[in-house]
């Protein structure tokens, strides 16, 4: 599957915790995802849930995520558009919980990106493209494991559709 | 060649004769989930028609991250959550009760070569045990409560040895934050870090549940300790069993290993606003602060208490500074009053709130000025972590440097104090 949209980066470019992706300020009272969408990114870019559109993606340094294991993090991205990120690496848990909300994450060298530059991002054979440039690279390509689960929209409706884990 | 811990508590949950870099399904023997974490969790397992876990000792759900609830919004989702426990019959620790990282241990659900999850990140801290515990989202969570296992990869280990006598008002939080500062926050992300040596064996296990606690502030997925007679004892006087017990094999693949001299170590501050900008206490020596906390997962235990008060005793905190603590636990908090440490806190000027974060992850109880700083007992200080944007400044430390910095208003070193 291919995807076009705006890449928006942030300063700072590593470590983009999950504090910042949304702050506990918000996600200990407000348990729907469209709200908490409003406030993704605030404490590092207050106007982004604004400026964010449908389709658009994160484009980030390394251990994007790291911190809390808030789920909120990926699924108020996902509410607020976000269609896949592009990142040097990512923590953990956040890299799970990504793949069981049925966010893509792909896993490349980002320092050519720039913010607000439109790129295609191919999730089958981990091409990104850079449309202002020309430039593009090949990203790690997903693991089985994470496709299987996108593929069937997440870690849950993943076990519902097959009543147990059919992940190899 | 031989094996690690994580790989043999992922063969033994998986029936197969399991190496680092396999994806297998293994069996969860508990999982776990805070107020924070619950509802998204509930509504999974609600979707999935769940009626009771199939995990091996269980599970619990904990009202610790807002507790007493501080606002309309909150108490929704708590009426939420208690509801969930009561139809289904599910352990609720509910206000009052603590934090979950201290209550799970101190319930002695999880023993030694357990497989346990939690929807809360430093559920790592049950590492202590010698168990292998992580802590994952939701619908994670939500998956192992449900099916009873769950999907791993089975992580590389890295063996951190250290050697050599603590000095004095030096401990587990000291050395914890100068491995992170030399590993950084991403130095061990998915891996599953084994602690060894002289110092790990002589260290408590309220030492090695700071440690532990700690693990995923660079990236670690796992950190299970030996098992030993602290670890015999601390089950005993509690009346648990000891478990499954799991020790690496000597000829075990490690990924990497580090080597630590403990005989050198001083205290240790992160700066803001990372866990990783660790620096000596003397480089940070004159920094005023107005706000110091003592308390969490990783520091919150009646040992903690007790270096804070034993440095406190006798002595008035700095006129402007305010010192919160938040025992970890109901249990923690008995301890420390019937101890007399409750007392010397008191005394010494500081605020006591209930067993639970406090204000650690910035929902009540605690929430610093614009541009202020605070010196902390916690495990991260990112910014706006303690609820504000506004540039305030959390200083990560031992409960001693924490204890020094409020009686002087600024970081101190607390090898300073007499
Ligand atoms: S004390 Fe802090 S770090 Fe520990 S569980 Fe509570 S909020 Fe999380």
């Amino acid at each position: 599957m291919k995807l076009d949209g705006k890449v928006h980066r942030f300063s700072p470019n590593d470590d983009i915790n999950t504090d910042y992706i949304i702050s506990g300020r918000y996600k200990f009272k407000i348990d729907d995802m469209n709200e908490l969408a409003k406030h993704v990114m605030e404490d590092i870019s207050p106007d982004f849930g604004s400026k964010v559109r449908k389709g658009d993606f994160i484009v980030a340094g390394r251990n994007f995520g790291c911190g809390s294991s808030r789920e909120q993090a990926p699924r108020a991205l996902k509410a607020a558009g976000i269609s896949a990120i592009i990142a040097k690496s990512y923590a953990r848990i956040f890299y799970r919980s990504c793949f069981n909300v049925g966010l893509p994450l792909l896993e490349c060298d980002t320092d050519w990106i720039e913010d607000g530059d439109l790129i295609t991002v191919d999730l089958d054979t981990g091409e990104v493209a850079d449309a202002r440039t020309g430039k593009n690279t090949q990203a790690k390509p997903i693991p089985k494991t994470m496709q299987i689960l996108l593929r069937d929209g997440g870690l849950i409706p993943h076990l519902k559709k097959h009543g147990d884990f059919a992940l190899r | 060649m031989g094996k690690t811990i994580a790989e043999k508590v992922l063969s033994s949950h998986s029936g197969l004769d399991c190496a680092a870099g396999e994806i297998v399904i293994a069996s969860v023997d508990f999982c776990m989930s805070q107020d924070g974490t619950s509802t998204m969790m509930i509504r999974e397992l609600e979707s999935l028609g769940f009626s009771a876990p199939k995990t091996k000792n269980g599970m619990a759900m904990v009202i610790d991250h807002n507790s007493p609830c501080p606002s309309v919004d909150v108490a929704k989702i708590h009426t939420r959550i208690r509801d969930f426990a009561n139809t289904n019959s599910i352990p609720l620790f509910d206000v009052g009760e603590g934090i979950c990282h201290q209550l799970v241990p101190e319930s002695g659900k999880v023993l030694p070569g357990d497989l346990a999850v939690g929807a809360d990140s430093h559920t790592c801290t049950y590492g202590a045990l010698n168990a292998c515990s992580t802590g994952l989202g939701s619908a994670d969570v939500a998956a192992a409560a449900f099916a009873g296992k769950l999907w791993f990869k089975v992580p590389e280990s890295y063996s951190l040895v250290v050697n050599g006598k603590m000095p004095h008002r030096v401990g587990a939080k000291d050395l914890m934050l100068s491995v992170i500062g030399s590993l950084t926050s991403d130095g061990a992300t998915y891996k599953s870090v084994e602690f060894s040596g002289e110092t790990v064996n002589n260290l408590s296990m309220d030492g090695r549940f700071t440690i532990a606690n700690m693990a995923v502030e660079m990236g670690a997925k796992f950190c299970p300790f030996a098992f030993d007679s602290k670890t015999a004892n601390w089950l005993s006087v509690r009346g648990f069993g000891d478990g499954v017990k799991v020790a690496s094999d000597s000829d075990a693949g490690f990924e990497k290993r580090f080597d630590f001299d403990a005989s050198e170590l001083v205290p240790k501050v992160a700066k803001p606003h990372a866990v990783d900008k660790v620096v000596d206490v003397s480089a940070l020596r004159g920094t005023t602060i107005q706000q110091a906390f003592l308390g969490t997962c990783t520091n919150g235990r009646c040992s903690d208490l007790e270096a804070a008060a034993l440095i406190l005793k006798g002595k008035h905190i700095k006129s402007g500074v305010r010192l919160i603590v938040a025992p970890a636990s109901r249990s923690v908090l008995i301890e420390a009053i019937d101890g007399g440490v409750y007392a010397a806190l008191l005394k010494a000027g500081a605020t006591i709130v209930a067993p639970g974060c406090g204000p650690c992850v910035g929902t009540h109880a605690g929430i610093p000025g614009d541009g202020e700083n605070v010196i902390s007992t916690a495990n991260r200080n990112f910014k706006g972590r303690m609820g504000n944007n506004e540039d305030v400044g959390i200083y990560l430390a031992s409960p001693e440097t924490v204890a020094a910095s409020a009686l002087a208003g600024e970081i101190t070193d607390p090898r300073e104090v007499p």
